[in-house]
């Protein structure tokens, strides 16, 4: 059985080959063409004049394309078509693709690309959530509230009050391969995309609309990403549009891939917050009321930020009850790149509002952050409702938290800190348990369905195809095993094929944590009926179709073995369909988001982190030192792939929340767009200590083989490591100290001086 | 234009270049190696890292033109022939990979390592040698172990023991 096995990615022996194809690496037609996009310069203006004889006219250049030229809809958003492709008059951010060159190579089409002499009269651009507040520039017109209990009287009868605000930067994606797209135009109008991408289905789509042509003109495919992280879900669009474009007028096929710096300062990011809170305890020290105002700068366009935002307020809970509570979110309409989904969706930023209000009380308590924290947690006995009104069903937390706590000695360790501290007067050290519990499902509910292909070949080779896309996270492997364990075949019988509109339509993005979820059950519904079918030809004499086995690469009916080879010949050659179209439509969600009500999770996954870390006052520098997870991912499909996803997600959380900090200026221009100026973590800054556990149980819903999500959750398990440094900080002197994200030397030095660090 | 000729995972091959052709474009463009990535155009990510001359280089750094005649050329292409590598086997085993995109130059950087480190190699030393080489999805663990385990496969001591406490 393959199981639960932890076999390596499907792709390793490519991978470490350097064999495995990523798009830039298909060879292309000797004529293929390349694109680049020319930028506005200016964050907000109207165009006055565009003078592009010298791009016309540069070597290399076949064709310059401005918003005049395009063919179809000028459109390049996932739904409010809000979006053009290229700037039809107007321009909305410093980057903002204004014309589009095709040219002989890369090389040429960029350097045509500058020649341009675009006159754009600048109007007052909004950059900040400060500005977009002033003027009142909201998406929806203005703020959505939702709200359960009655806020205000149990804020007044509240025994301790804190109130405060963080704010907290956004993260770029930095997949190591860039957005990059090929177009190949056929015959009868259709067009072949291969594109890295997490939505193949909007691509063709969106295609589509830009050709004027009906979906199934056009097919586009995913075999793999170098990454994709969210960033990858929408933001692909405009490379895949203008080579489609750009394809048809010219009859050739087009490939572009963004420089980096490009890929920086044009594609969205993660959305960055600023989150004011009030919040008001008992005696007992129990959570009575909160209160949240969640400012989320989102760019210019809607691209996804709604759901992003409401997502956020649907995090603002974590993993405790709050009986009264009000979350007002300010969708803020920004002159800067449209922010977009970034792992989390919104999750991680309204999950550190909240772990930011526990570690405040706690100290304003004088309690210890983790026994505040626990004595808050949602009733693991008696299911209490999420503000939003869904009961906390299968809460593990409570257990997995004391498990982590006792096994990485969180209480010895703390006082060993404080003593430590008390004798250090220039480093400083901290620690801090947050925990995870994230929502699992699209919030908009139809998007969680899946298809799935599964082919069996008369030789008995296998097949499969689903909806989901490949970006590193082991989607397809988790998925083969599903497969190969289900027919009793052995895994090199199973064949992983690139994702295909033209195989599997009508897909959602492989986003929300929920490719093997929803993936794995489309697969295994295929499987079956296939299964049922051989079953059905072989149980003859009185044997039974459910006793028919399919293990050890055998299918057994009463008497009768055959290997499955011999099974897939005979049921061929007597007229078996041996292949199935699977289907998998998530239960038991539902959703009303303006009111804020429902059950728009099938289920929650948890984890919990204790990071260790030690500031130095002096320069505000500092160091993880030493992390323990204990995180669940249900019963593993593939323990190496979830420990991976595990490992991956709190390091990538840890630089969002400590050295990934995005500056624009004040021009709107963003000015860490390139590694030398955006430091994500490096093998360096990996911490010393890392211990990772898988917490021992299966998911409480049906899920395939009861596992549970893992892309998504391992992220917030980052968050600890801000609460670590606040705690470092706090090690300095009485006041609480307020430190913001991403938590740089700068902030952690200024916090610390602020605290009363001496000099 | 110029013409050099350089020795490419072991073939002698007689190019053409531009002076400014980038030795990475010229081994993906011209030689159509293209287990050498691009991830960040501009020699940070260390995607695109091959050997030239016994040295790691990021080949999105280095002028083809300004090279001498003769110099070695060694890409993930040319690091086995045949069966995998010892390092190749061991990012594949130890899960020292996800997206795959930085894998290449990991491995090419990884073998040079272990070849620096007759007498012995350290974990924390690992970490500090792959500081040139960005991976976004691992968070690194399991490229450090597979480093450590290609060492010992590779017949070099490994000199501190897992780190767990």
């Amino acid at each position: 059985m393959s199981m639960g096995k932890p076999l390596p990615h499907d792709s390793a022996p490519m991978h470490v080959t350097g064999a495995a194809r990523y798009i830039d690496d298909i060879p292309v037609p000797a004529d293929c063409l390349h694109l680049a996009f020319g930028l506005s310069h200016v964050a907000r203006g109207v165009i006055s004049s565009m003078d592009l004889t010298a791009v016309r006219t540069a070597p290399g250049v076949v064709r310059v394309i401005t918003a005049a030229d395009l063919p179809g809809v000028n459109d390049i958003s996932s739904a409010a078509h809000d979006e053009p492709l290229l700037a039809p008059g107007e321009v909305h951010y410093h980057g903002q693709p204004i014309f589009l060159v095709v040219a002989t190579s890369h090389r040429l089409a960029r350097e045509a690309a500058a020649k341009a002499e675009v006159v754009i009269d600048p109007k007052p651009a909004i950059l900040t959530i400060d500005d977009a507040v002033a003027v009142r520039s909201y998406f929806e017109g203005g703020p959505l509230t939702w709200k359960r209990g009655d806020v205000d009287p149990a804020m007044a009868k509240a025994d301790t009050i804190i109130e405060g605000k963080i704010e907290i930067g956004g993260q770029e994606h930095f997949y190591l391969e860039g957005q990059i797209s090929l177009a190949s135009p056929q015959d009868n109008g259709d067009m072949v995309l291969a594109t890295s991408t997490q939505h193949p289905t909007e691509i063709q789509h969106k295609v589509a609309e830009a050709l004027g042509t009906p979906f199934h003109a056009v097919r586009v495919e995913t075999r793999r990403m170098g990454g994709g992280f969210g960033g990858k879900e929408s933001q692909g669009n405009a490379l895949a549009i203008a080579c489609a474009v750009a394809a048809h007028l010219t009859g050739k096929p087009c490939k572009m891939r963004y420089d980096r710096d490009d890929d920086m300062i044009i594609t969205g990011k993660r959305h960055d917050f600023r989150i004011a809170y009030k919040a008001g305890v008992d005696a007992k020290g129990k959570l009575v009321a909160v209160e949240f105002d969640q400012y989320v700068r989102c760019g210019w366009s809607q691209d996804l930020s709604l759901p992003v935002a409401d997502r956020a307020m649907l995090h603002a809970d974590n993993a405790y009850f709050i009986p009264n509570i009000r979350i007002t979110s300010h969708r803020m309409k920004t002159n800067t790149c449209s922010a977009t989904a970034f792992r989390g969706f919104g999750g991680p930023q309204g999950m550190v509002g909240i772990e930011r209000v526990m570690d405040h009380m706690a100290h304003r308590l004088g309690m210890d952050p983790l026994e505040f924290r626990q004595a808050n947690f949602y009733k693991k006995s008696k299911p209490q409702e999420t503000p939003y009104g869904q009961p906390v069903k299968g809460f593990i937390l409570p257990d997995l938290v004391r498990q982590l706590a006792d096994t990485a000695n969180y209480k010895t360790r703390r006082d060993a800190i404080r003593t430590w501290n008390e004798k250090s007067p220039i480093l400083k050290k901290g620690i801090a348990l947050t925990p995870v519990k994230f929502g699992i499902s699209f919030t908009l509910t139809h998007l969680n369905q899946a298809g799935a292909l599964v082919n069996v070949y008369a030789d008995g080779s296998v097949t499969i195809n689903h909806g989901g896309t490949e970006m590193g996270q082991g989607l397809f492997q988790k998925v083969a095993q599903v497969a190969a364990g289900e027919f009793g075949i052995d895994m090199g019988r199973v064949r992983i094929t690139a994702t295909d509109t033209g195989k599997v339509p009508n897909t959602s993005a492989t986003a929300a944590s929920s490719g093997s979820d929803l993936n794995g059950m489309a697969v295994k519904n295929a499987v079956d009926q296939i299964k049922d079918r051989i079953a059905r030809f072989l149980a003859v004499d009185g044997v039974k179709p459910k006793d028919v086995l399919f293990a050890d690469g055998k299918v057994t009916a009463g008497n009768t073995v055959l290997s499955f080879e011999e099974a897939a010949k005979m049921a061929h050659e007597n007229r078996i369909s041996l292949s199935a179209t699977g289907f998998y439509a998530t239960p038991d969600i539902s959703w009303d988001r303006t009111i804020g009500k429902g059950h728009p999770f099938y289920y929650f996954a948890h984890g919990a982190a204790i990071t260790e870390v030690v500031i130095d006052t002096l320069t505000g520098e500092n160091k993880i030192l030493r992390v323990d997870i204990l995180h669940d991912v249900g019963q593993s499909l593939n323990p190496a792939v979830d420990v991976g996803q595990i490992e991956g997600g709190f390091v990538q959380g840890a630089g969002w929340l400590t050295t990934e900090e995005l500056v624009w200026d004040d021009k709107g221009v963003l000015r860490t767009h390139a590694p030398s100026t955006y430091k994500i973590p490096a093998c360096s800054d990996r911490p010393d200590v890392f211990n990772v556990a898988l917490w021992n149980g299966e998911n409480h819903v049906p899920t395939i083989y009861r596992s549970k999500a893992v892309g998504e959750p391992p992220l917030m398990l980052g968050i600890s490591a801000l609460m670590a440094l606040s705690d470092a900080v706090g090690a300095c002197g009485e006041a609480y100290p307020n430190l913001s994200a991403p938590a740089t030397p700068e902030r952690v030095y200024m916090a610390a001086k602020k605290v009363g660090a001496k000099r | 234009m110029s013409e050099i000729t350089l020795r490419i995972n072991g073939k002698q091959r007689r190019v053409t270049v531009e002076g400014r052709t980038l030795l990475v474009d010229l081994i993906r463009d011209q030689m159509n190696l293209t287990g050498t990535h691009v991830g960040c155009d501009t020699s940070q990510c260390g995607a695109c890292v091959v050997k030239l001359d016994g040295d790691t280089v990021k080949s999105c750094t280095v002028l083809t033109a300004t090279l001498p005649e003769g110099t070695e050329i060694t890409t993930i292409e040319g690091v086995s022939t045949g069966d995998l590598h010892p390092m190749q086997e061991a990012f594949s085993k130890c899960h020292g990979l996800q997206c795959g995109f930085c894998t290449p130059g990991l491995v090419v950087t990884a073998i040079d390592i272990v070849e620096r480190s007759p007498d012995g190699l350290s974990a924390s030393q690992v970490r500090k040698a792959l500081k040139g080489n960005l991976c976004r999805c691992t968070g690194y663990q399991n490229i450090v172990a597979s480093v450590l385990e290609g060492a010992r496969a590779m017949g070099v001591q490994v000199t501190e023991e897992k780190e767990t406490v």
